[in-house]
């Protein structure tokens, strides 16, 4: 029986963490997720979990002690955001290559620099081929859930990962919405204890976990990752309809909103979704056939599906919420534009960058965006496809 | 486990290299990482068994009956001379790899 609460999304997701009750915590705090492990704390403090909480001094180090702990054959779960993420980035692939499934709440912030505390995608970008899983959330709720999802991928045989769940620094983070949370036996029931094959912490069985991989080894266990990741998907989609019998909460690899009879379409992930679901709806109240797709599965990126999804828009725009500063687009639009490409759909589709270190996006730039599709479709051009919405420009030629 | 080479397809490779079995560092050899060799001179050797402790691989063996050392296993030998150090009776020596 769900219970109707109001939180926050960093409370969301220390109540979910409560409520999955891992061996070990190990993070250090940074803005904007830093609540997380303060809130975690305190369950600790009053003996709500039975979690070591490690205060470690850095992120280098809260992804090493979860590691540690992961290899131990102790579930491991940590929090971080932008900078927090930077210091980890040696950790991160060591936790991916070595198969340890490690749960981690990532609060959206841009990297500096010039420092910023606020929210934009440059985070996740910058780990989004490292090896692990990454889920995104559109509100609370969604980072709620996901995060309850979260163990029962990452620790899946076939998949063996780590996932990182993402959520909008601040703009959900720090935002009290309704929610619906699961109560504690259900949660302990659906997320199920840990039983790793193998461990350190076996006295039965002596092993070695990260030995010297050479020449003649590393390709093989870098291309069991690759498949390990495209296993992910299945397992995503298995669990997810698991989460929804049980919960009546439907989550698949993206959401199609009004997207079957669209003519029009924006692509985006997180918090812009909800901004994109209203102007969706003011459109169509115009009689206007305008769609989203949300990814929510960014890693494994579900080219196939999101290709079969838009293959009948007329114009889509993809919205990336970090700029790649290279030269020829953002990652999701590079990562759609590519899997149509090789699928031989060939829709007129151009990238938006936008809300670059917390830039407010409204509803009257997503209108602006869906009239310049609308344009699009009508005369097949697309002008220039590396576009930016809400970004101070003169109006020199 | 043991049976894992360079043949062995990526389907049975153990995820990550994890190494399931214990024992198994004799399979690894790292003696042709070397580029200084120790040379074992016999007849300066009083077999005071302070070398063998020092080899920080498997370079030194040791027979288990007469507790004498023996020539250099040079599969495991990378070259570091804490062996030739630590001798007392230049027993010894440090040459060159490749060096007649």
């Amino acid at each position: 029986m769900s219970i109707r609460e109001r939180l926050s999304g960093n409370e969301a997701v220390a109540t979910a963490m409560k409520q999955i009750n891992p061996d070990v915590v190990a993070a250090f705090p940074i803005t904007p997720s830093t609540e997380i492990p303060q809130y975690f704390s305190t369950f600790v403090a009053n003996g709500a979990v039975d979690t070591e909480f490690v205060a470690v001094e850095s992120e280098h180090s809260a992804m090493s002690a979860c590691i540690g702990a992961e290899a131990a054959g102790a579930r491991a779960m940590t929090a971080t955001s932008a900078n927090g993420l930077s210091l980890m980035w040696e950790m991160i692939y060591i936790a991916s290559s070595l198969r340890l499934p490690i749960v981690m709440s990532l609060v959206n912030r841009a990297v500096s620099g010039p420092l910023n505390i606020h929210n934009d995608h440059s985070d996740a970008m910058g780990v989004r081929d490292s090896g692990w899983i990454m889920l995104f959330s559109e509100n609370n709720q969604e980072a709620y859930d996901n995060t309850l999802m979260a163990h029962r991928i990452a620790e899946h045989k076939d998949v063996q990962l780590p996932l990182m769940v993402c959520q909008d620094g601040f703009i959900t983070s720090h935002s009290i919405e309704n929610i619906e949370l699961e109560d504690d036996e259900f949660v302990k029931n659906f997320v199920g204890t840990y039983r790793p094959e193998h461990y350190l912490l076996n006295d039965k069985e002596p092993i070695a976990v990260g030995p010297l991989d050479l020449q003649a080894y590393l390709f093989e266990h870098k291309a069991q990752q690759a498949d390990a990741m495209r296993n992910a998907k299945q397992v995503i989609l298995d669990v997810s309809q698991e989460f929804e019998k049980l919960t009546g909460r439907k989550y698949g690899l993206f959401e199609e909103y009004k997207l079957d009879d669209a003519e029009i379409a924006i692509v985006c992930m997180n918090s812009t979704a909800g901004t994109t679901k209203f102007v969706v709806d003011s459109l169509r109240a115009k009689g206007i056939k305008a769609g989203l797709l949300k990814v929510r599965v960014f890693r494994p990126f579900p080219g196939e599906e999101i290709t079969k999804a838009l293959s009948h828009i007329k114009a889509i725009a993809v919205l990336d919420k970090a700029d790649s500063l290279n030269g020829i687009g953002g990652a999701l639009f590079e990562d759609v534009t590519s899997s149509m490409f090789v699928q031989n759909i060939h829709v007129p589709t151009v990238n938006y960058v936008y809300g670059i270190g917390g830039r407010d996006t409204t509803a009257d730039q997503i209108e602006s965006v869906y009239a310049d599709l609308a344009e699009i479709a009508q005369t097949k051009n697309v002008g220039n496809p590396y576009r930016y919405l809400g970004l101070r420009k003169g109006d020199v030629k | 486990m043991s049976d894992i080479n360079v043949n062995t397809p990526m389907e049975n490779l153990t995820i990550g290299g994890n190494i399931y079995t214990s024992g198994n560092a004799r399979d690894f050899k790292t003696g042709d990482w070397r580029s200084a060799k120790p040379v074992y001179i016999s007849e300066n050797c009083k077999q005071c068994g302070l070398c063998f402790p020092v080899c920080p691989d498997n370079a030194i063996p040791v027979c288990k009956d007469t507790l004498q050392r023996t020539d250099f296993n040079y599969d495991y030998c990378k070259g570091c001379g804490v062996c030739a150090k630590v001798c007392p009776f230049k027993a010894i020596e440090m040459k060159e790899e490749g060096e007649e």
